[in-house]
């Protein structure tokens, strides 16, 4: 009987010379660059065709980058260990300071957005610093029970607008404004996060991941480098949040809804974890999936999650992790002698 | 404080520590002069590895104190420690197993202390790394530095143990049994460079089972047994101690 396996053989550029990859044709630097030209082209290209697809479709581009940088966040926090499921957290904290920020001093979102991000990240981190010492399911726990809170305090002390919101924000100056400022901040974390994450800082963080009394025997505070990480998550959130709350006009409780703590973390799941890319790849195929299954009615959530749950057991390293493999290696098939 | 000419580097006094109702480590106290050799043996379960613990922070003493350098470091936070140049290695190796194995060193050198000692210069870290593995023995122009962790045999993960140390330039280095899981051929080649890290001056501790290679080393032994001290001289004086010999050979004879 004759017996076939299947080879597999690594596609990469060979030549290596301390960090430098010695590249000798336009192909392979097309090989290198083609993978990273071409979500930034898309990107970028996708809000020129505003008259072409409708502007609903424009709309769900922005909540695909909203949770995309969400997902991102959460990315972050996984890569030094940390199991988050509260993303709602960042994004309700960057929400309601956007507006808290607009209303009470009339700021323009120009000014809102950005201490809003800085602010949000902040409160979050200083939020989360007291937990910062627990590991696992109970940092989740902790972490997906807060925006819950927070949502709860607000309905209760009836403060920012209790469960009315506040409406009647000012809105971004002009929709191309609305579409580019997500689509370049998402580009911004996920190239800015993927370079942090290989520099020696970033070692240091994946090494608290790993192996954390490794690391603080290594005369390395990790609860200063836990912290920093969480400051960073929290920012991309926050930003999310802020952005969202100029964009809808309104911010309310359904700013810190689950929603904004699971989804993200369906999407990094279905993406890969640990890549930053992967996380991006899931929003941009879950948001839009969710907004074409709509046709469907009360089905809908049943094909999302039928259509979720065949990815994740059919893909469980990510649609990125698989996607990357394929591009780096070749696949033949060979006789088993 | 230190007065002039006391080169006590480390002094134990009479920790003791309690995890539900066993007693780890009862009353233990140990001094340690600069460039000594001290090693710490024991049956399973004596309290070795507890010690070391309290020693370094990890875990932290119901009674007693420890003193470094003239200072109280009790109860601190293990990171604090080793800021303070007492290095550990760990008994089960737990390397950064998706690096390579030079990148594993990349983290401590990251940390402030290093960054002190290297005057505040970043420097490039990875040939500072390369460096100290070639120093604990990973051929410098072979593959090995390069590997990933995950793929090294175990007697190099314990030496990338000990390089991981070394990186911090520690002034007490403790060895939690170093040599358990090692071959002879991997002990022989280790055993040099730990005679001559302390023959540069290195004050070390270390918790060993192999006992003819720690009685080669060693200046002075302490033995434990159920969390006490039973034993305590030169390497000879111990091995002839009777507590030492009923507590390894399981005699009934009295402490």
């Amino acid at each position: 009987m004759v017996r076939y396996r299947k080879e597999r053989l690594d596609r990469g550029i060979k030549v290596r010379c301390e960090d430098i990859f010695a590249l000798s044709s336009y192909r392979e630097t097309l090989y290198l660059l083609l993978p990273r030209a071409l979500p930034v082209v898309a990107l970028l290209i996708l809000p020129m065709l505003k008259g072409v697809v409708g502007l609903y479709w424009e709309k769900v581009l922005i909540i695909t980058c909203a949770i995309a940088l969400l997902a991102i966040s959460w990315d972050l926090l996984a890569s030094v260990g940390l199991v988050s499921l509260g993303q709602a957290l960042f994004f309700g904290a960057g929400a309601y300071l956007a507006g808290f920020f607009n209303r009470s001093f009339g700021w323009p979102p120009f000014l809102t957005i950005p201490f809003a991000t800085l602010g949000g990240a902040l409160c979050c981190t200083l939020l989360l610093l007291p937990v910062l010492r627990l590991r696992g399911v109970y940092f989740a726990i902790v972490t997906l029970i807060l925006p819950l809170l927070l949502a709860r305090v607000i309905e209760a002390t009836k403060i920012l607008g209790g469960t009315e919101g506040m409406s009647a924000l000012s809105p971004l100056p002009n929709i191309w404004f609305e579409l580019y400022v997500p689509v370049i901040a998402l580009l911004v974390c996920l190239f800015g996060f993927r370079r942090l994450i290989n520099e020696d800082y970033g070692l240091v963080l994946q090494g608290i991941r790993d192996n954390d009394r490794a690391v603080m025997s290594g005369a390395i505070n990790i609860y200063r480098f836990k912290a920093q990480a969480v400051f960073m998550a929290a920012a991309a959130g926050a930003f999310a949040g802020a952005f969202m709350t100029h964009y809808y006009q309104f911010v309310g409780m359904p700013a810190f809804a689950l929603d904004y703590s699971i989804l993200p973390l369906t999407c990094a799941v279905l993406g890969g974890v640990g890549s930053f890319a992967g996380p991006v790849i899931g929003a941009f195929i879950l948001v839009p999936l969710s907004e074409l299954l709509r046709a469907f009615g009360t089905l809908r959530v049943v094909f999302y999650s039928a259509i979720l749950i065949i990815c994740v057991v059919g893909l469980p390293e990510g649609v990125f992790h698989y996607i990357s493999r394929k591009y780096h290696q070749f696949e033949r098939v060979v006789k088993i002698e | 404080m230190n007065k002039m000419g006391d080169r006590t580097i480390l002094n134990v006094e009479k920790v003791s520590k309690r995890f539900g109702g066993v007693v780890a480590v009862d009353g233990v106290s140990l001094h340690l002069q600069e460039g000594e050799l001290l090693g710490v043996i024991g049956p399973n379960g004596s309290g070795k590895t507890t010690l070391v613990n309290l020693v370094t922070g990890f875990v932290k003493a119901d009674s007693g104190r420890v003193v470094y350098k003239g200072k109280n470091i009790t109860g601190k936070m293990p990171y604090k420690i080793s800021a303070l140049g007492i290095a550990r290695t760990f008994q089960m190796v737990k390397p950064f197993y998706q690096l390579p194995a030079f990148k594993n060193l990349i983290i401590p050198l990251y940390s402030t202390r290093v960054r002190k000692l290297r005057g505040g210069k970043y420097g490039d870290r990875d040939t500072v790394a390369i460096d100290l593995l070639e120093e604990v023995g990973f051929e410098r122009d072979s593959f090995v530095p390069y590997k990933m962790a995950s793929s090294l045999p175990h007697g190099y993960l314990k030496r990338l143990e000990l390089a991981r140390c070394l990186t911090l330039r520690p002034d007490l280095l403790i060895l939690d049994e170093l040599f358990s899981g090692m071959s002879m051929s991997e002990v022989a080649s280790t055993l040099p460079i730990i005679e001559r890290l302390n023959g540069e001056g290195l004050s070390i501790i270390m918790v060993e089972h192999r006992l003819r290679e720690l009685f080669r080393v060693a200046h002075r032994i302490i033995a434990l047994n159920f969390g006490r001290k039973i034993a305590e001289g030169s390497p000879r004086e111990v091995t002839e101690s009777d507590a030492v010999k009923a507590a390894y050979l399981g005699s009934e004879a009295e402490e």
